[in-house]
């Protein structure tokens, strides 16, 4: 009997022991932090964009001994810019592998899906990329939703502050990819254009698989515009550019951020370098500390990344960074990886100085966006790079 | 303008639709099964080519042919495998059967081309020509023409070769036209064959136009089953000319309304026609000798 309880209290310990050593394996002690982003399809760019913003960032925090004591570990999941996928990927991720903290993607449509569920877990979501005003001006209290990337209310009015300023914009066309994202600009753009007198001289929307645009362009061209705000990712916009090289119609085209999603110049051709879009950051031209401290670790860590050129899109690669920082920060303020105690983290973290710019309290009760109009770059795809507008390369 | 412009884009995707619709009614006339998945076939079609002239720099034509000739071993795949054994056992599973093959395709492409969709460069697609006083791509006066040129080849071919002429067979009799020594699961996959090549040849001439990458047919296999359903899908000029009248109507809709009311009016004038011509268009009723 004595030997049988020795054999079996062996065999206890041993397997014990077996799950003891393989617990820190399985990552039991490291602060996981959750991806759901597009990893496959048209915005698979943006999503190792995040991604790698996110790595260089969680590489920099592990190396200097983590948080709490604790690492971080990545975990992704591809959304395939679906919201029903991308839904089903944040609950796994929330409740199955209980992360500390959400990021999302590129795509409005996901990310508004998403958030309901992030308000109703009381897990702090972050969104580094989509841009459409209601993901952080949701209407849940309390808000358990963060963003450090462009909003689309704000980019909308420096959409028209721009076209005005550069080419004496009077009378712009409205050409809007038929999804949330667009609706959220229609809804922008129009308050913007209101608050300034400014009369559109038509709105009209386009599909994601749309071979031709002509139809739409030739009503606002009918109507008299004299440039044209688009909103749509990079390969519906490069079907509008191609279907105004088909026009014949030269018209200034002030456009969201979508063509940093991908080739656009490959996509779109020659006439790609005509669109001037929005970005929160280049890596072109002279860099701070954090930009230069950056670019050498992407440079080390990502084989394909050669210069500034090969950091595309930037601005994942910038808000995903500067985004999981102050991530960082609000666990650090809540001593804890408890959600609600995170949230109020954000709330706590007084300056940092990031890659963007040096925040200074960018989170309060009041305000969930961390990038503002003044933190804006305008660019243009010159060949295969994004520059800022009327830099050479 | 504004009319002329919207009929020149609705000519060149009607033709699209049509020749995508094309292959649904030949398999359909031959065997009264189709492929579901031909928006995977059209893809292929566009993946090939681009895969033969962008990446490998061989000839435009060379590459064109190749990518056709790989579509038709392609569409015999899908008779092999995800139609013939049904049919067989008397199951109508094949349905599901060519979806499935097809968004196995569609997987293995993104995982083998690329997540990323890819610019198909051709000079005639870009740059504008003016005709009539309206600007357009040269190619978009080359698709509708290709479109109608190809539909003409089908009916040449079914009424003036013997291969044609032993397919006409099939669709009437199969029993007599085996007895006739017409080997009928090899006109089938003929067929199939056949189908898979219009759908490839729609994807290379509409992919200078869009972007090349795993997804770009399923939207346009809908609307061609549509059109398939509208023309009467036992007849091919019909198949054809409802594809054009699908395309004329949804970019004139577009055009003269605004983009909001596109998709919404186009289906319910399917829906109208179909509920006043419930054998489409241009089809026939189809008498069942008991």
């Amino acid at each position: 009997m004595a030997t049988a309880w020795t054999r079996r209290s062996i065999l206890g310990l041993a397997v014990a022991a077996a799950f003891g050593a393989s617990l820190p394996a399985f990552g039991a002690d490291t602060i996981k932090i959750g991806l759901v982003t597009a990893l496959s399809g048209q915005s698979a760019r943006a999503g190792e964009a995040i991604t790698r913003g996110l790595t260089i960032a969680i590489d920099e925090l592990n190396a200097s001994g983590g948080v709490l004591g604790r690492k971080f570990e990545l975990l992704r999941r591809d959304d395939e810019a679906t919201p029903a996928k991308g839904v089903i990927a944040a609950r796994e991720l929330v409740f199955k592998e209980k992360v500390a903290v959400l990021f999302g993607g590129l795509d409005t449509p996901v990310s508004l899906a998403i958030v309901p569920i992030m308000n109703e877990a009381k897990v702090p979501f972050m969104g580094p990329w989509a841009a459409g005003t209601p993901i952080t001006r949701n209407g849940a209290n309390p808000n358990f939703v963060f963003r450090v990337s462009a909003v689309d209310e704000i980019v909308d009015k420096a959409m028209l502050q721009y076209a005005q300023k550069t080419f004496n914009a009077k009378k712009p066309g409205l050409i809007l990819i038929n999804n949330p994202w667009g609706e959220s600009n229609e809804k922008g753009l129009r308050a913007a254009m209101d608050a300034k007198g400014v009369k559109a001289a038509g709105i009209e929307k386009f599909e994601g698989n749309d071979v031709d645009v002509v139809p739409q362009l030739t009503r606002l061209k009918q109507g008299g515009a004299d440039s044209l705000f688009l909103v749509g990712n990079v390969g519906p916009s490069s079907q509008v550019v191609k279907s105004l090289d088909r026009m014949g119609w030269k018209v200034p085209i002030v456009s969201h951020w979508g063509p940093a999603g991908g080739r656009f110049t490959e996509l779109a051709g020659p006439n790609a370098k005509e669109v001037h879009f929005v970005q929160t950051y280049s890596f072109f031209g002279k860099q701070g500390a954090v930009g230069e401290k950056v670019m050498k670790r992407l440079m080390a860590t990502y084989s394909d990344i050669k210069g500034p050129g090969d950091v595309t899109p930037a601005v994942g690669v910038a808000n995903a960074y500067d985004a999981m920082h102050l991530v960082a920060l609000a666990i650090r303020n809540a001593g804890s990886t408890d959600g609600p105690k995170v949230r109020e983290g954000f709330y706590k973290i007084a300056t940092y100085d990031g890659l963007i710019k040096k925040y200074s309290k960018p989170f309060t009760p009041d305000n969930h966006d961390a990038i503002n109009e003044n933190d804006y770059v305008w660019t243009q795809f010159i060949d295969n790079q994004i520059l800022p507008v009327g830099m050479k390369q | 303008m504004l009319i002329v412009s919207a009929l020149i884009t609705g000519l060149g995707l009607g033709s699209m639709y049509g020749l995508l619709a094309l292959g649904f009614h030949v398999t359909y006339a031959v065997s009264a099964t189709v492929n579901f998945a031909q928006g995977s076939s059209m893809m292929l079609g566009a993946v090939f080519a681009y895969t033969f002239a962008v990446r490998l720099g061989w000839p435009l034509p060379a590459a064109v042919a190749m990518a056709l000739v790989l579509c038709a071993v392609y569409g015999a795949l899908v008779e092999r495998l995800a139609v013939r054994p049904f049919v067989r056992r008397g199951s109508n599973a094949w349905l599901m059967a060519t979806v499935a093959l097809g968004i196995l395709a569609d997987n293995a492409v993104l995982f083998t081309f690329g997540k990323e969709p890819r610019g198909f460069p051709m000079a005639w697609a870009s740059g504008s020509i003016e005709v009539a006083g309206i600007n357009l791509a040269p190619l978009q006066l080359v698709i509708p023409v290709a479109g109608i040129a190809l539909a003409a080849a089908l009916h040449a071919f079914s009424r003036y070769t013997r291969h044609g002429k032993a397919m006409l067979a099939v669709v009437q009799n199969p029993e007599a036209a085996r007895l006739m020594g017409i080997n009928v699961p090899l006109a089938i996959l003929g067929a199939f064959a056949l189908s898979t090549v219009f759908a490839g040849a729609a994807g290379i001439l509409i992919a200078p136009l869009f972007n090349v990458h795993s997804d770009m047919g399923t939207v346009f296999g809908l609307k061609a089953f549509a059109v398939a359903i509208l023309g009467g899908i036992t007849s091919a000029w019909g198949v054809m000319l409802a594809g054009i009248l699908f395309g004329v109507v949804e970019s004139m809709i577009t055009a003269l309304l605004g983009s909001s009311y596109t998709q919404v009016l186009t289906f319910a004038v399917v829906i109208v026609a179909l509920a006043a011509m419930p054998n489409g268009l241009f089809g026939r009723v189809e008498v069942k000798k008991v």
